[in-house]
Formats: structure tokens, C-alpha cells, sequence
């Protein structure tokens, strides 16, 4: 474990406000990378996350599950604030990144964007080339020293390298599904980010291009730190380290290591939701 | 054993039906038809009028005569100055509509907010739906005062008036074209390029532009194509002299460059194809004579561009092809 250069942890993640309700863990073996503090979102007049307060940690794959609508997909564009793209939505709280608020008045979102990535649901590389979609994101950040190395290094993580090596000058977008997801994995990992946000990243893929992401989301937590929506919970199960479940209302309900929270879930809504009686 | 049910009606008898699908197919059928058999209609009358033209004038003269005079005597009919009056015309509006139509459909797909853009863009198709003869006319009136503020001694009916006008009207024709291009490029793409840490910028010219490339294309290809066959603005603003201005030589470090005097090509009057047309049109030349076939020899020729410029645009489109 490398030296703590983040906020401390000690607070991290607790509500101590907070009752029965909810069961929220401190995370003392890692450092936490992300901490969220009281996170409301609003669409509007919609409130999409309730008060959400959660640390994760660093180098580990952290997974958010839970119903449809639930504000899965809300909190993770509150991380790297995405959310600023729609207007309507209004943050109120804090999300901490290493210890900084990004929501700050002093911090810019394309800077923040360049160190925390994203992967989306439905894989969209750019109509370019495989080549240029890997470089896209060392252009914009004037990296290109070693281009054609950094492009490798990121295919061959996004375990991808294989089948494009012989036509990285075809089109990404000419690619299979799960071919351009794992482009859209290499292409967000090659600037070398300290945390990988996936928003469903294979559910509109079949299961054996999902299994290849999965065993790459494994390998990838050795370098990064993933947070993985995910409607599957097999797949959470499977992956991540932590777990996080979200009930409507966009309350975060129950958090904690991911085998804890599904051999054993102490809150009864999140038992039921993880033994399929409802969502 | 299986046992079956009663078995089902897959007759689908709805009464007449191939009678009447056939009726339709008559009567759509015979719509699509009047449209094709009128354009080749006009394009034969077209052809049919040009040839006589052309049987009693040379078609080498025609093409390369540098004197269009088609009712003082002598009479030539070199079109050279009449498509240069279209392509000064062209070329100058396109100068203006491209780069102002572009920057404003980039504008309104990827900067304005919402409600800025459902002012900005009705607005714009506003300025789209003006008769041109008020273009024409404003030209004459407001622009040609303008610009004799600034190179006194203008003609009254110039071809810089005329040819700002055409740019102006123009601009909604490439910025919504170019603007519905954009809009229609995925919001995933978006995402992706945000998600990347790329600024509005660097989204916008790096991902939004080439991936609207053919539509953006397609509506320079038009506007310009719109430039060619605008008639309204020409006749009233531009005057009726065709000519072409004296290819003069600049001796630079010894060697002879040749130009055109710029105020010479844009400060007097010019006359375009389509003009052309309007005055022979208007004027009392008798049906059969010479000068009064020349307009369809002209008519021909601008067709012939016209056509061209479709080729072109469709090969563009082809190259282009949207792939996201
Ligand atoms: N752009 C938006 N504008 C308005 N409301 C939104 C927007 N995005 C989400 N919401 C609302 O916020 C709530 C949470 O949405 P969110 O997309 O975060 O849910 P989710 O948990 O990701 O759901 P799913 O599993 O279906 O993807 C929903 O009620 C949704 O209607
Ligand atoms: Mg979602």
C-alpha cells in the first residue's frame, strides 16, 4: 500500500446521524480515493440522490447496485461531474476526490474528467480510427511522446491488443460490441486515470464478451480503481471488493465488502432486493 | 398424438384487396410519374430550343466568346461574361455564407442554451423565408450607400451589393443545414468526448464537426448551388453590364503576374446567367430570333453546372458518409 497522499479516512463513510436505516462501513484497510459527503442531486425538483455519504477506496472495484431509477448512474456522474452536462441537475453536498472537493469553486471539470474516466452503458467509440480513438485522449493532454507505446500498453490492458493489432487504422466504430466496449475501456485507461467509472459496461454486451470484461475490470483494479454500476448482481458478486446498494429514492441503503453484503445483508429491504423479491 | 385446433383463417380476405392495392399502387405510381415527365419536359424544351440556337451559332463561340451582346448590333453571344458574372457572384457569397453559416450552426448545436437556441433558430429561418427581391432591393437602397462611403464613385448597380446580399441570404441555408448535421450527431458521442476530459472545443471540433462532415458539406454544396441559380437579387442589384474586366500584368521581381483589378470586378455593374435570362425574357425580341433562343443556350449551360455541382455533392456525401 503506497503512502497515504489523500484526506484522512477516519470519517470516512459514516453517517453517525443516522439509525437503523441504514448500515453504512468504514473502510479502514484501503485509502479512500473517493469520499462522498452528504451528496444530494436534483433534476429540477426531483431529488435523484438523498443524502449520500460513502468512501471508496483506492485500487479496488467498488460496485453500486440496485433498482432501475434508483440514482445509480446519477452518483456516478456526480463523481466526475458529468452531471454538469445536463442543465437541470443541481449537486449539493460533498464528493471528495483525494481528499478535494470537486464540486470547489476552484475546480474545472475537464481537469478533474482527465484524471477520473468513464465508461458508458452502450459502447461509443468516435467514428475514427482505432489508433486515434486510444491516442484521443493523450492528444488533448499534449502526452504524445510515446504515442505508439501508450496506445499499445492501454489495448493490451483492455485485453484487446490481439485482434487490432494488424488494423489499428480501421474504424472503431467497424468493430463487435464487446470489441468496441474493451476500445472504450483502452481508450479511457490510456491517459492513465486514477479511477475508471463504468456505468453498465456490459449489459448490452452477450455473456462471453461481458466475461471478458469482467476478468479485465479484475486485472484493471491492480492499477486503478473501478466503480462498476451494475444491474447484475451475479457480476457484482463476482468483481467487486465493496458493494454498494441504492433503494429508490436515491438513498444509498447499505455499504460494505461486497461478500459481507451478500452472504449476509443486515438491512431487510437490501435482503430482499438481493434475493430478488423486488427491483 | 397431437391434436390440433380448428384450423386458422389465414386467407386474410379483406374484399377486393389486390384490386385495390393495385389501385394505389396506380395512383402513387402515376404522382411519382408527373414529376419525373415534367423535369424531363423542361429539360427537352431546353435542349430542343438550345439547339436551334446552336444551329445558327457556333457552339465554340458560344463558350469561349468573351462579348455577350445579344440585341446591338453586331450581336455575339460569348457567355464568358455572364459566367464569370455568376461565379463572381458565387465564389463572393459562398466567401460569406460558409465560415458565417458554419460558426452559427456551431453556435446553436453545440453552445447556446436551450432557450437561446429556440429564439436564434426561428429567428434565422425567418431570414430564410424573405422574398428576395427585398434582398434585391435592400442592396440597392441600404448596402450600395454603404459602400460608396467607403470606395466613392461606385456604380449604382454594383456587383459587390449584389453579391454581399446573395451571401447573406445564404447564411440560414448552410447554418440550419450544418445545425441539423450537428444536433443529429449522438449524444453518446458527447458523452464520450466529456467523459475524455475534452473541453466544449475540443469536443466540438475534434468530434461533433468530422462526424457532420457530409452534412455540413451538403449544405455549402447547396447554398452554393442556390447562389448559382439566384436570379431576384442579381437583376435588381448587379446592373446589366456582362463584362470581364482586363487581365492586366504585375511585374514582380521580374516576372509578369497577371491580375484583375479588384475594383473592377465588384464596383461596377456585372450581370449573372440567370440576369441574362431575365432581361432577354423581358425585352420585346421576337419568339425565333437568335437572341431570344440564347436563353435557352444559357438556360442549358446553367443547368449543366447546376448538375454538376449535384454530382459533386453527392460524391462528397458518399466520401463522408455519417458512421456513428
Ligand atoms: N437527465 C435527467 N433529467 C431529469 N431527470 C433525470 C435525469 N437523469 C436521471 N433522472 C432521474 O433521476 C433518477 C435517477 O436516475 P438514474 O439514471 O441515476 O437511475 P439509475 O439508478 O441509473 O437507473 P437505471 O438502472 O435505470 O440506469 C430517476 O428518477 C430519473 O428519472
Ligand atoms: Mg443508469
Amino acid at each position: 500500500m503506497e503512502e497515504s497522499t489523500t484526506g484522512d479516512w477516519s470519517e470516512t463513510g459514516l453517517d453517525e446521524s443516522d439509525g437503523g436505516d441504514r448500515d453504512i462501513e468504514q473502510i479502514p484497510e484501503a485509502e479512500t480515493i473517493i469520499e462522498a459527503r452528504n451528496l444530494d442531486v436534483y433534476y429540477g425538483e426531483e431529488r435523484a440522490l438523498n443524502d449520500v455519504s460513502m468512501s471508496i477506496p483506492e485500487q479496488k472495484v467498488t460496485a453500486i447496485i440496485g433498482p432501475s431509477g434508483c440514482g445509480k448512474s446519477t452518483f456516478l456522474r456526480s463523481i466526475n461531474r458529468m452531471n454538469d452536462l445536463i442543465d437541470i441537475a443541481n449537486v449539493t453536498g460533498e464528493l471528495c476526490f483525494k481528499g478535494k472537493n470537486v464540486y470547489d469553486e476552484d475546480v474545472d471539470a475537464v481537469a478533474l474528467r482527465r484524471q477520473v474516466g468513464m465508461v458508458f452503458q452502450a459502447p461509443n467509440p468516435f467514428p475514427k480510427s482505432i489508433y486515434d480513438n486510444v491516442a484521443y485522449g493523450p492528444r488533448i493532454q499534449n502526452d504524445t511522446e510515446n504515442l505508439d507505446e501508450q496506445v499499445e500498453q492501454a489495448l493490451r490492458q483492455a485485453a484487446l491488443w490481439d485482434e487490432v493489432k494488424d488494423r489499428l487504422d480501421e474504424r472503431g466504430t467497424d468493430l463487435s460490441g464487446g470489441q468496441q466496449q474493451r476500445l472504450c475501456i483502452a481508450r479511457a485507461i490510456a491517459v492513465d486515470p486514477e479511477v475508471v467509472l463504468m456505468d453498465e459496461p456490459a449489459s448490452a454486451l452477450d455473456p462471453v464478451a461481458t466475461s471478458k470484461i469482467e476478468d479485465l475490470i479484475d486485472e484493471l483494479s491492480e492499477d486503478y480503481t473501478v466503480v462498476i454500476v451494475t444491474h447484475n448482481m451475479q457480476q457484482a458478486a463476482r468483481i467487486s471488493d465493496k458493494t454498494a446498494v441504492f433503494l429508490t429514492g436515491g438513498h444509498l441503503v447499505e455499504y460494505g465488502e461486497t461478500d459481507r453484503i451478500f452472504q449476509n445483508p443486515r438491512n431487510e429491504r437490501v435482503e430482499d432486493y438481493i434475493s430478488g423479491k423486488f427491483g | 398424438m397431437t391434436e390440433y385446433f380448428e384450423e386458422p383463417d389465414l386467407s386474410g380476405n379483406r374484399g377486393f384487396q389486390s384490386l385495390r392495392e393495385g389501385f394505389y399502387k396506380a395512383l402513387f405510381f402515376s404522382f411519382a410519374a408527373a414529376t419525373v415527365l415534367t423535369t424531363i419536359g423542361i429539360f427537352l424544351t431546353l435542349f430542343v430550343d438550345a439547339l436551334g440556337f446552336f444551329r445558327s451559332y457556333s457552339l465554340v463561340a458560344f463558350l469561349t466568346g468573351l462579348d455577350w451582346s445579344p440585341s446591338l448590333e453586331p450581336v455575339s453571344f460569348g457567355v464568358l461574361p455572364l459566367v464569370f458574372g455568376t461565379l463572381t457572384v458565387t465564389f463572393t457569397a459562398a466567401v460569406i455564407a460558409i465560415p458565417v453559416g458554419t460558426l452559427t450552426a456551431v453556435y446553436l448545436s453545440e453552445y447556446a442554451a436551450a432557450r437561446t437556441r429556440a429564439v436564434l433558430k426561428p429567428l434565422l429561418e425567418i431570414l430564410a423565408g424573405v422574398p428576395t427581391v427585398v434582398y434585391g432591393f435592400f442592396a440597392l437602397v441600404y448596402v450600395t450607400p454603404v459602400i460608396d462611403f467607403f470606395f466613392p464613385g461606385v456604380s449604382t448597380f454594383n456587383v459587390l451589393s449584389a453579391s454581399l446580399m446573395v451571401g447573406i441570404m445564404t447564411i440560414p441555408m448552410v447554418s440550419s443545414i450544418s445545425e441539423d448535421a450537428m444536433s443529429a450527431v449522438p449524444d453518446s458521442l458527447r458523452q464520450a468526448g466529456y467523459g475524455m476530459g475534452a473541453t466544449k472545443y475540443e469536443v466540438t471540433t475534434d468530434i461533433i464537426v468530422p462526424a457532420a462532415t457530409s452534412g455540413i458539406v451538403s449544405s455549402y454544396i447547396l447554398a452554393i448551388s442556390r447562389a448559382i441559380g439566384e436570379t431576384m437579387i442579381v437583376t435588381v442589384a448587379m446592373g446589366m453590364q456582362a463584362s470581364i474586366p482586363a487581365v492586366k500584368t504585375a511585374d514582380v521581381f521580374g516576372l509578369g503576374i497577371p491580375f484583375v483589378h479588384p475594383g473592377e470586378v465588384f464596383l461596377g455593374s456585372g450581370q449573372t446567367m440567370t440576369a441574362a435570362m431575365v432581361q432577354i425574357a423581358n425585352s420585346d425580341l421576337a419568339g425565333g430570333t437568335i437572341a431570344y433562343e440564347s436563353l435557352f443556350a444559357i438556360g442549358l449551360t446553367l443547368f449543366a453546372i447546376t448538375l454538376l455541382m449535384n454530382i459533386v455533392s453527392n460524391v462528397i456525401s458518399e466520401r463522408y458518409r455519417e458512421e456513428y
